[in-house]
């Protein structure tokens, strides 16, 4: 378990210093799981005790979020102020973008299995 | 003047310990109550455990900062956990080829609907500039929010706070829906969930299959990726179109 916590923050490391040096405006753990992923395909297999790890981390991944939300004490003013805006904002644009990326994922697959079908 | 000293000593030292182990004691009842509800969405762990702490931080007048001093162990974790998204994605990576175009097509519509109908509906409603330029970054996952945030002139801790509504907004309502609109692919279903929803509507699609938290998983890293470079973009549109 430890070692394959030192492999994921290592890689988050190297993410970070290359984010930082290439001036990118790329998030550092993303370039990690990216390096990560080209390792794994690379090598063609998945250590167990990587993946052990890496299931138990996301399998409370929600819990991860808890800190940050809970930040919602230093907002009170705005919040009274805005809270319609920010609740429409939230509630209604969340479910339109679930929607829209959906629907026009499946609709590409379909385009896709027609011209497939046809050609 | 000892035990002053050693009053405050204790204190110091007490209070991490004392609020991470009431985050994760106060996430483990949220769990149990989700479990015990047969798993009704909303008794979302996320947002009962935020509406815990958050009523017990202001009954007790604890400030935010000492209790991030403790909690800040458990925020940490969400770095090498988003590197760690890259083991359901090496282990679907068959499938993931096969909809490459699909994929970028529809996080291409996902992101900027995501931007401009946050921004679009605030703005309508008399939100203020900076709190508009929050919500700008409010679908992608915290860390990278917060970036985007400082960036462009928002204010990171706000956007920490919708990022986290709006993945708990995504956790619950996305699955009916996804249902309600005839989407029954998981790959799709996870895919949608994660650019909306990032994070914590993975741990969601997580719950649907590997299948779907390997979309999802994908669909966090490509959404923090083209919203970091979208972000300064359509901000700069905005400012030129409405003077924000």
């Amino acid at each position: 378990m430890i070692g394959a916590l030192a492999i994921l923050l290592g890689l988050q490391l190297i993410g970070e210093v290359a984010v930082q040096i290439s001036g990118v405006p790329i998030p550092g753990p993303v370039v990690g799981m990216l390096l990560l992923f080209s390792v794994l395909r690379w090598r063609k297999s998945l250590p167990y005790k990587l993946r052990k790890t890496a299931e138990t981390l996301l399998s409370h991944l929600s819990l991860l979020f808890i800190p940050a939300g809970v930040g919602i004490i230093q907002h009170g003013a705005r919040l009274a102020d805005e809270w319609l805006a920010l609740l429409a904002a939230m509630v209604l644009s969340t479910l339109i973008t679930v929607a829209i990326t959906a629907l026009v994922m499946q609709w590409i697959i379909r385009i896709q299995r027609r011209t497939r079908r046809d050609g | 003047m000892d035990k002053m000293l050693d009053d405050i000593w204790v204190y110091l030292a007490a209070s991490p310990l004392l609020w991470l182990t009431v985050t994760l004691m106060v996430y483990l009842a949220g769990q149990w109550l989700f479990e015990r509800s047969g798993g009704q969405a909303w008794f979302n762990p996320v947002a009962l455990s935020i509406i815990l702490l958050a009523s017990l931080l202001l009954l007790t007048g604890v400030p935010y900062a000492t209790y991030f001093k403790g909690a800040q162990f458990i925020h940490f974790l969400l770095g090498p956990a988003t590197v760690a998204l890259a083991i359901p994605l090496y282990l679907h990576w068959n499938r993931v080829r096969q909809l490459f175009l699909p994929v970028i097509v529809g996080l291409l519509a996902g992101s900027i609907t995501a931007i401009l109908s946050a921004v679009g509906l605030a703005g309508l409603l008399g939100g203020s500039p900076r709190t508009l330029l929050s919500l700008v970054p409010k679908s992608v996952t915290t860390p990278v929010a917060m970036g985007v945030a400082e960036k462009i002139g928002g204010i990171p801790s706000l956007t920490a706070v919708i990022v986290i509504l709006t993945g708990v907004v995504g956790a619950v309502a996305a699955p009916t829906l996804l249902n309600m609109l005839r989407i029954r692919d998981e790959a799709v279903q996870g895919f949608a969930i994660g650019v909306a929803a990032h994070g914590i509507g993975t741990a969601r699609a997580l719950q649907i299959s590997s299948m779907a938290g390997a979309f999802a998983g994908l669909a966090i890293g490509l959404n923090a990726l083209l919203t970091s470079l979208l972000a300064p973009v359509i901000v700069r549109l905005l400012h030129v179109s409405f003077n924000l």
